[in-house]
């Protein structure tokens, strides 16, 4: 049995969160959702019809099991951030937020400088915040001093399925933090998602790897079974390993002689 | 005055491009696909007519990058024709100004026929399109359209004439996503010929245009040649330049890339340069190889078999069941054309095509919030 995760006043059975973008049906992503066990779910702002009053993505995500998170993907910005906070707060009737704010399209890297900022401000008017980030552990100190939920450092880029490329940075935020840390992008395979829990991270946050994986449900499943693992691994207290063997106390054995006695 | 792409462009050499293209051998092409980065010069490569025996490899990485940027999703899109007014004399155009036809620019009311039409069969994203006719329909005109559509559409994307920075700026605070101008033709002698009257003829003018679109602070601007006009791999690999160029620039920018194709017309010629199928593929696969987040854009000037067929394979974004005439839905459906109309499937079968190959249809991928703050 493993120790239950607790967000802001939300306990969670499950420490692995999905994301709902890149999948090939709303039908896979429903699926995926159902058999990775989670209990977080973000959704894209920009994805969601908020004219008329259904959503094939928000229709298939069970509300009463299931923490929606939205995202503001696409605000460049804090303030756009903070007004797609707003919006999606109105669209989706959850004060929790996932704030991603990436100017670079290309590589989708957070902007350090906006996310503080907008966190700054959301935290002040009530909002649960997890913030997407690189993996800086003074950023996630000074983002906590904001007043954000959680924290939510990258292992590698969005979408680039390189794992925990920022690993030696992550350990020192799973050290230091006092809010969850939840590994957001990257993570390719479940190996990845069982280092990640192995360290000591308190959630995975996973997309890609899933959604675009050729039986996306399968794959959810091996992912959910990862960070369980990981997770149990962790609570195990396991052992370190060692660079190198250590035999028994030769350098030090004299310590136990005592003297003059040869 | 700040750097512009024509610094760039003045470096480069058409004939010596078209050279390096046919001088290509399969050992740089084994090299470029090897890479885990490209670079302008594999994409070259890629395009060569050298890299022709290997486009089953390139479609499978193709395919595979896609998948891994963009997810399985087709976002879908329509072009709402505005005007057909137009005092630019394009030689391979429709709505060129000496070709007698009747003209016409959508009022107010039309223009919310047309929109309401689009969104009745489920279109959340439209193209805004127009001639050139500087006096009637400017930016003020274009502002006053945004203004009646943006309650129906969220994402509104524009491809009109080359406007000056500040036209663009309006644009962006109108709630504009993207704004799309293609360049025709690289090779500026040839350019003169297809363009020889109107605002259109400036060829810089038009170079500059990105640039002016970058500044104005555009989320995404959609870049293309016409594909043939002049040989399309030498226009291609400028128009990679081109945008290499710009995202370094405006590196805040999003970059998409359309592929017309030259289709006849009335009143038209023939293109000079043919580019078939298997060129095409290979151009929308090097697109991808050498630069995986770029949108990658077919429309209905295509035919329904190869659309169907490209769509795992690099394409990220459709229009469906065009009409490029203004008016065309509802207005006035008899109207000429600006090109042939291809893929003429209803919206609905476009739809059943795209879930039937493992995809999904995506209508709205942008919130009109993420414009003009």
């Amino acid at each position: 049995m493993i120790n239950k995760l607790k967000i802001a006043d939300r306990t969670f059975d499950s420490r692995l969160f999905l994301g709902t973008g890149k999948f090939g049906s709303p039908e896979d992503m429903e699926e995926a959702i159902k058999v990775s066990e989670t209990q977080m779910v973000t959704v894209a702002l920009k994805r969601i019809d908020m004219e008329t009053n259904t959503d094939e993505i928000l229709d298939r995500i069970p509300a009463d099991r299931i923490q929606l998170l939205p995202n503001t993907s696409g605000a460049r910005t804090a303030n756009e951030a903070v007004l797609a906070a707003k919006l999606a707060q109105e669209a989706m009737e959850t004060n929790w937020i996932k704030l991603e704010i990436h100017p670079d399209p290309k590589y989708l890297l957070p902007d350090p400088i906006e996310t503080l900022r907008a966190c700054e401000e959301l935290a002040k008017e009530g909002f649960v915040v997890l913030p997407y980030i690189h993996a800086d552990p003074v950023l996630c100190k000074r983002l906590e001093d904001a007043g954000t939920a959680a924290v939510m450092p990258l292992g590698s880029p969005i979408g680039s399925n390189q794992g925990l490329k920022t690993i030696d940075f992550l350990e020192i935020i799973i050290e230091q933090s006092s809010v969850p840390v939840i590994i957001d992008a990257g993570i390719g395979a479940p190996s990845d998602a069982a280092k990640a829990m192995e360290l000591g991270a308190d959630a995975v946050l996973v997309n890609t790897a899933i959604a675009t994986a050729v039986y996306p449900a399968e794959a959810a499943r091996a992912f959910a079974l990862s960070v369980i693992a990981g997770r149990i691994a962790y609570e195990s207290g396991l052992r370190k390993s060692m660079a190198q063997a250590t035999p028994s106390s030769p350098l030090t054995h004299f310590l136990n002689q005592p003297y003059g006695h040869e | 005055m700040s750097r512009s792409f024509r610094d760039i462009f003045e470096q480069y050499d058409w004939d010596q491009i078209q050279r390096r293209i046919a001088e290509t051998t399969s050992t740089d092409v084994l090299s470029a696909l090897a890479k885990k980065k490209r670079q302008l010069t594999d994409f070259l490569a890629l395009l060569s007519p050298a890299a022709k025996p290997f486009l089953e490899q390139m479609a499978y990485l193709s395919q595979n990058l896609t998948q891994q940027r963009f997810g399985k999703n087709i976002q879908l899109y329509a072009p709402l024709y505005l005007s057909n007014e137009c005092q630019n004399i394009c030689t391979y155009c429709g709505f060129s100004m000496d070709n007698k036809i009747r003209r016409r620019t959508l009022s107010d009311a039309e223009i919310l026929l047309e929109a309401r039409a689009l969104r009745t069969m489920g279109f959340q994203h439209v193209l805004l399109v127009s001639g050139e006719a500087n006096h009637t329909v400017n930016t003020p005109y274009f502002l006053n359209a945004l203004q009646l559509i943006a309650p129906i559409f969220p994402q509104l994307s524009i491809e009109v004439q080359p406007l000056e920075t500040d036209d663009y700026k309006a644009l962006h605070e109108a709630k504009v996503n993207a704004v799309l101008v293609y360049q025709e033709t690289y090779h500026r002698e040839v350019y003169k010929n297809y363009h020889p009257k109107g605002k259109k003829s400036n060829f810089h003018y038009r170079l500059d245009t990105p640039d002016r679109i970058g500044r104005a602070g555009i989320h995404k601007i959609g870049l293309g040649v016409l594909l043939g006009l002049e040989d399309w791999r030498v226009d291609s690999f400028f128009n990679a330049l081109h945008i290499d160029y710009l995202q370094r620039t405006y590196w805040k920018t999003k970059y998409a890339v359309s592929f017309p194709r030259l289709r006849p017309a009335e009143g038209v010629a023939p293109p000079n340069f043919s580019m078939d199928d298997a060129d095409l593929l290979q151009l929308i696969c090097a697109y991808r190889l050498w630069n995986p987040d770029l949108e990658l854009s077919l429309s209905t000037r295509e035919h329904a078999i190869f659309r169907d067929h490209v769509i795992p394979l690099g394409i990220t974004s459709m229009s469906a069941a065009s009409k490029t005439n203004p008016g065309g839905y509802v207005v006035e459906p008899t109207s000429l054309e600006q090109f042939e109309i291809s893929d003429e499937r209803p919206v609905a079968a476009i739809v059943d095509r795209i879930r039937q190959l493992g995809y999904q249809p995506v209508w709205k991928d942008w919130h009109p919030q993420f414009a003009g703050n």
